[in-house]
């Protein structure tokens, strides 16, 4: 679940979990959050949760809403944004940055449908209707979200990765008319070679760069050695033997 | 009916790096011209056994009655076109098999399972499909999405409460609005495409659009489009890549040759000689 931090000069003044499908801010004491202080307007502002998303919107304040220093008539809030209302600031925490985030993660697929309303499922029905009438008839469909259990998986936290490796690389041709020119490899796929003669793949994954047979009945050739159907690990300067050109392979420093 | 050397298809499904078991489940038969993937949830192996039935029943089943008889033309009595019945009653029965069995085993409760079914014929293709599970098309240059998503962001998307492109941001993605096998009526939504030659199709499951953006999966295509096989094995290890925290399934399906239904070339025939 997530959580508002209101502070004003940098002092912490208190929390506040989303708990409800509408949290409200405002001067007037009705408000859930309420800011006694000029600048805030009566009714100022509302926050709609929608199971684990929160979306902030202005009510059509006098001195209006900011985040991260952007005036915002609507907002889908992310971890660590900063809500400015006068001199007040509210951080908004997603619960899911300590571990329970990463639990969340990892739900399996669950289904949403009809029955017995839950307070989650009644908060988005409410929430979604609060929006655009559209969403009004979709919202029905929500229900009991229990209907799955999900059950967290189990295993490392493995957060995605860049997705690349650190070191870039690059590939210079030997042979051929074109010797001498370099092609950096800075796409996740790179491919070598004649369409319909003989092609090669060259991948750039976290672990390193990979080279593969694509297409063609001879194979590529890694230092005089020719691969076969499986991905070949590329090393610093191998020399790459495709369709009759060479090319060296290197990291660039 | 059969439609061999019209398509090639190519498959790779993997449990990714984070689950231990593997509920997604996949089946294809190029003769026919059928493909069916589905992705299974509910606890312990419910979800591999939701899934797993849903695509035996659904291929099973399909292929008897093609065996029978083309997907052609329009049902007399309903007027219904016959591929949208045979896929809206197959479908009906491993949703009823399906619920069955969640209903009688205690271990099985609440199990159910998206699906994505496309049924290529007559130089076109009939897709089914519910819940989350995808089909896209690459045609050329052009790499889109044919299917809706029936999900809650997809709904919040269509509802204007938030972007697409902040959907990709949000905590809610794992949310399906329908399933098979969950209630004893299930909807499925049935649309027809037509198909050229050279067309590639990709049915996957969440575990690769969730880890792999649409880009780099339509890079992927263009790329390796002269090795299904290959291109298949790219993009699951990609999404495990990328962190692999669902299980990835991948289907791919080239169009190599016209397929047009041989009633009408008979018919055409018989014109000619008469």
């Amino acid at each position: 679940m997530a959580k508002l931090i209101l502070s004003m000069d940098g002092l912490v003044l208190k929390e506040i979990n989303l708990t409800k499908e509408r949290t409200t801010i405002g001067r007037k004491p009705h408000n859930d959050i309420q800011i006694d202080n000029l600048a805030v307007s009566g009714e100022h502002a509302v926050i709609v949760t929608i199971l684990e998303d929160s979306f902030l919107e202005d009510l059509g304040s006098t001195n209006g809403t900011v985040v991260n220093g952007q005036p915002i008539k609507k907002h889908f809030l992310q971890n660590n944004d900063i809500i400015e209302l006068g001199k007040y600031k509210l951080k908004y925490v997603a619960e899911a940055s300590a571990g329970q985030a990463q639990l969340a993660d990892f739900e399996k697929t669950m289904i949403l449908r009809p029955g017995a309303s839950k307070g989650v499922a009644a908060g988005a029905a409410q929430a979604v209707a609060a929006a655009p009438a559209a969403a009004a008839s979709s919202a029905k469909n929500l229900g009991d979200t229990a209907a799955i259990q999900a059950t967290a998986a189990q295993g490392p936290a493995s957060r995605p990765s860049a997705a690349a490796p650190q070191k870039a690389a690059t590939l210079q041709l030997l042979s051929g008319p074109n010797a001498g020119k370099e092609l950096d490899l800075t796409k996740p796929l790179t491919t070598l070679g004649k369409p319909g003669v003989q092609v090669a793949v060259i991948t750039r994954r976290p672990q390193g760069f990979f080279i593969t047979h694509v297409e063609g009945a001879s194979f590529p050739v890694v230092n005089g050695k020719p691969l076969d159907a499986q991905a070949h690990s590329l090393n610093d300067h191998d020399v790459i033997d495709l369709a009759g050109v060479k090319m060296e392979f290197f990291f660039k420093t | 009916m059969t439609l061999s050397g019209a398509l090639e298809i190519a498959s790779c499904t993997d449990p990714g790096m984070v689950r231990s078991h593997n509920e997604d489940s996949i089946a294809s038969d190029a003769d026919k011209g059928l493909v069916v993937l589905a992705d299974g949830m509910g606890g312990y192996n419910a979800g591999e056994v939701a899934s797993g039935m849903a695509t035996t029943v659904i291929i099973t089943e399909l292929q008897q009655l093609l065996e029978k008889t083309g997907p052609y033309g329009v049902d007399d009595r309903s007027g219904e076109e016959v591929a949208h019945q045979l896929l809206r009653d197959q479908i009906a029965k491993a949703n009823t098999s399906i619920y069955q069995a969640a209903q009688s085993q205690p271990q099985y409760a609440g199990m159910g399972t998206t699906l994505v079914v496309a049924l290529f014929y007559d130089n076109k293709m009939t897709v089914a499909h519910i819940g989350d599970s995808r089909l896209y098309r690459l045609r050329g240059d052009e790499f889109s999405q044919v299917t809706r998503d029936h999900s809650l962001l997809q709904e919040q998307i269509d509802s204007g409460v938030i972007t697409p492109q902040q959907a990709r941001q949000s905590q809610n993605k794992n949310l399906v609005t329908r399933a098979l096998g969950i209630d004893p009526i299930v909807e499925a939504e049935i649309h027809d495409y037509g198909t050229q030659t050279g067309d590639i199709y990709l049915l996957c499951s969440d575990g690769l659009c969730d880890m792999v953006s649409d880009d780099e999966i339509g890079l992927a295509l263009q790329t390796l489009s002269s090795n299904l096989k290959l291109c298949a094995q790219h993009l699951v290890q990609t999404a495990n890549d990328n962190g692999g925290r669902d299980n990835v399934s991948v289907i791919l399906v080239r169009v190599l040759r016209g397929y047009a239904a041989p009633r009408g070339m008979i018919r055409k025939m018989m014109t000619w000689f008469r």
